[in-house]
């Protein structure tokens, strides 16, 4: 699919350090995009760079191909990490407001923001002031004033730190329904596990530069050891020419579980093979890597040993 | 993007005025204001009206008692007893002064002559009563190298003082030096205070802002400097309706005040005679001086007949370069507040607590305050001096130093060349507010230093 936005060669230093060295990124139209990384990584630097709030030192983004413009902020909504609301103001002015600037007609962010309020339940509140609301109805409203002018390319920052469960489970559904209707969404967080399973294309950025980035399924592929983790009864033995048993843990009334690691060429119907020979097989799975893992040993491949300990 | 800067600045304003705050504050000050001048206007008249009673106790044989001419301040009696009796009778019968003359005065050499009065005396007290002895003793002497009394009589004279300013032009205006002060003290204090209060708002808003985290949400739609302007402007016209909502009110309130106070409806008309005579002569300049001439002064002669002060006083307003004040007036209060505007949101975006802004304060009101201080002083009292010229051509000082000034006069070529420094100021000041807010809003938990100030100028976009 073609990309909604490509960053190019980015570059931003700021007095004291580097933020982003020369990072390159293709987000295509569509997808849920994780920009993952650890704090300082240089992700909210490349937001703000794609939110037109700094400009890069060098490199570009094209934006549907064309260079990113001030018009184009009314296709873009986005969530913060620091996200407030101004707290005097009415729920339903801040939202009108907040509409108009990002382009809507005052009629058709009223009608809107009247589908919205609706949707999440908000009708009672819509003449307090924002002070008045907890912090997860403040949450939603937020929400919604980041896509209520429906941008086609959504970016939320941290989008669950701070969510209460519920509003993250609400928040999670709207943006699933929001890419059906053809957004694009962009997530960034230091919490991998978080977004993992939301996510149709990664990218991993570290110390400013972007350190490995695909569709997700591709990448844990690439990253597969081919170990399977076995739970079962009897007992397996160490040495054999098709598979090395690389951990074996006894447990109580001659169960076990192991992980297993089967050399070049082997098949996992070969190991079930010798294993039902065996032993009696519980449960069998193949070890797929989290992101975590993966960026974890993605940093060790790229950087000396000292700083891995720092980053990871 | 020019709407984005209407709605930030519709906002900034909307949320302000429908303040409770607001309201109140501009429902009361007016009445506040009406209050104040009663009680200053009542104080006032009451002192005037105030006659100390002065018994005098003349051993001199001279017969001075008679002579002593009573006045509106002081009332001459004659005291009873000797002067030891008198000393303790004026107190109790609670007249206010006892004069003794001694025996043996001299009246070519009157030496001896003592005032008792209780307390500290006062000079007001002290010079009306010399000046009655003064009078009378010459009076005496008079009489004595042969004038009759009816000759003396006809010698008293009582003459009023009438100043009146005269332009290169040759037109003459009523000049009261007191009356025109009063109007610089008030457009200073006006200027000075929309400032600051403003000012700080502007500053209070900024740091909301950022402290309720919205900047980045707002940022991502908004530019940064449509965001500042939008602020400074809306902020702007929030005083302006507060101004002129005080302005209203307040000519609403004196206007059943003022006649109440003075007993008769005379200030207004002559305010409509006063007015009328300068105005029909500016349109009559060209055509017939003559008749200008004379209906001015018809209109000065009117005045001076009246001895009513409030009149006096709008009869100096009718004749100052009210154009010029009221368009200078506007220019510095408008260019005046977008440049200290400017920097304190610049303040508010640099630092994350209200309570560090002391520091980034104080060198901006600085050169506020001083021009207040100096200018309700030394500008005041020299108008034309190079303490106010040069007061009055610095951007930081010129709103306040020339308002100051304006009453009294001030060369074209000084207040156009003054405006263009202030327009070059106050852009000054907004590009290096703007660069400052760019990079202070997003800034979190770092106390911002000077030097790190000077950085955020050379960020990149």
């Amino acid at each position: 699919m073609k990309p909604i936005l490509e960053a190019i060669d980015v570059r931003k230093a700021y007095a004291a350090h580097v933020a982003l060295s020369g990072v390159s990124l293709a987000i295509p139209e569509g997808s849920i995009f994780g920009l993952l990384g650890p704090n300082g990584a240089g992700k909210t630097s490349l937001i703000r760079i794609i939110t037109q709030i700094t400009g890069a030192d060098e490199g570009e983004i094209r934006f549907r191909g064309e260079r990113l413009r001030p018009e184009h902020a009314a296709q873009i909504g986005y969530l913060p990490e620091e996200r407030g609301l101004y707290k005097k103001m009415k729920v339903g002015e801040q939202l009108l407001y907040l509409a108009q600037l990002r382009g809507l007609t005052k009629p058709d962010a009223t009608q809107r923001i009247k589908q919205w309020i609706a949707r999440f339940e908000l009708k009672d509140w819509v003449n307090k002031n924002v002070e008045d609301l907890s912090k997860g109805m403040q949450q939603k409203v937020q929400f919604i004033a980041t896509v209520m002018h429906q941008p086609s390319l959504i970016i939320l920052d941290e989008p669950f730190s701070g969510f209460d469960p519920i509003n993250a489970n609400l928040i999670k559904d709207e943006i699933l329904e929001l890419r059906k209707q053809g957004a694009t969404i962009i997530f960034s967080t230091h919490r991998m596990e978080s977004v993992e399973e939301l996510c149709d294309n990664i990218a991993l950025i570290n110390r400013s530069r972007k350190v490995l980035d695909g569709p997700v399924g591709l990448i844990r592929d690439q990253f597969k050891t081919n170990t399977y983790a076995v739970e079962g009864k009897g007992k397996l033995i160490v040495v054999h020419p098709d598979f090395e048993v690389v951990e074996q843990t006894e447990r109580e009334n001659g169960h076990f579980y192991a992980r297993v690691q089967l050399h070049a060429g082997v098949r996992p119907n070969d190991l079930l093979r010798y294993l039902i020979a065996n032993v009696e097989i519980e449960s069998f799975r193949e070890q797929i890597p989290s992101i975590n893992e993966i960026f974890i040993r993605r940093v060790r491949e790229t950087m000396p040993e000292s700083l891995v300990e720092e980053t990871v | 993007m020019a709407s984005k800067f209407l709605l930030v600045a519709q906002r900034e304003y909307l949320t302000r005025v429908r303040k409770k705050a607001f309201i109140v504050l501009t429902l009361a000050v007016p009445l506040l204001l009406a209050a104040f001048g009663f009680v200053i206007v009542k104080v006032a008249s009451s002192d005037n009206d105030t006659t100390d009673v002065v018994e005098v106790r003349d051993d001199s044989g001279l017969n001075l008692t008679g002579r002593l001419a009573n006045s509106s301040q002081l009332l001459f009696m004659p005291a009873t007893g000797t002067l030891a009796e008198a000393k303790k009778g004026f107190q109790k019968a609670k007249h206010d002064g006892l004069l003794y003359l001694p025996a043996g005065l001299d009246v070519d050499n009157p030496v001896g002559v003592q005032f008792y009065g209780k307390g500290n005396i006062s000079l007001k007290k002290q010079v009306a009563v010399q000046g009655a002895l003064n009078k009378a003793f010459s009076e005496l002497k008079m009489q004595k190298s042969g004038l009759s009394q009816e000759q003396l009589d006809r010698l008293r004279s009582k003459v009023e003082l009438q100043t009146i300013s005269l332009d290169e032009t040759g037109k003459e205006a009523n000049s009261n030096a007191l009356a025109t002060s009063a109007i610089s003290y008030v457009l200073a204090i006006l200027i000075y205070f929309f400032i600051f209060i403003y000012g700080v708002q502007i500053m209070r808003g900024v740091g909301e802002e950022k402290s309720s985290r919205i900047m980045e949400v707002m940022l991502s739609s908004v530019k940064p400097f449509d965001l500042m302007m939008g602020k400074i402007v809306g902020i702007a016209a929030v005083g302006l309706t507060q101004f002129l909502l005080w302005g209203l009110l307040s000519a609403g309130v004196s206007s059943v005040v003022i006649p109440f106070l003075t007993g008769k409806d005379k200030p207004k008309t002559e305010m409509a005679a006063t007015t009328a005579a300068p105005g029909a002569a500016t349109t009559a300049a060209n055509g017939e001086p003559q008749t200008a001439e004379g209906k001015l002064d018809q209109g000065i002669s009117q005045q001076a007949a009246d001895m009513n002060p409030a009149a006096k006083v709008l009869g100096t307003l009718s004749n100052l370069p009210l154009g010029t004040i009221l368009f200078g007036f506007i220019a510095y209060f408008l260019g005046g507040y977008l440049l200290y505007g400017a920097l304190f949101g610049a303040v508010g975006a640099a630092v994350d607590d209200q309570t560090d802004t002391q520091q980034f304060m104080f060198p901006i009101t600085l050169p506020l305050i001083l021009s207040y201080v100096v200018g309700l002083s030394v500008i005041l009292r020299n108008p034309d001096g190079p303490v106010a010229f040069w007061m009055s051509m610095i951007p930081f000082t010129s709103p306040i130093a020339m308002v100051i000034r304006l009453p009294f006069g001030v060369p074209m070529w000084q207040l156009a060349l003054s405006i263009a420094l202030l327009i070059l100021g106050f852009i000054g000041t907004v590009w290096v507010a703007a660069r400052i807010y760019r990079v202070g809003v997003l800034m979190y938990g770092k106390k911002v230093t000077y030097k790190e100030l000077g950085k955020w100028m050379f960020y990149k976009g």
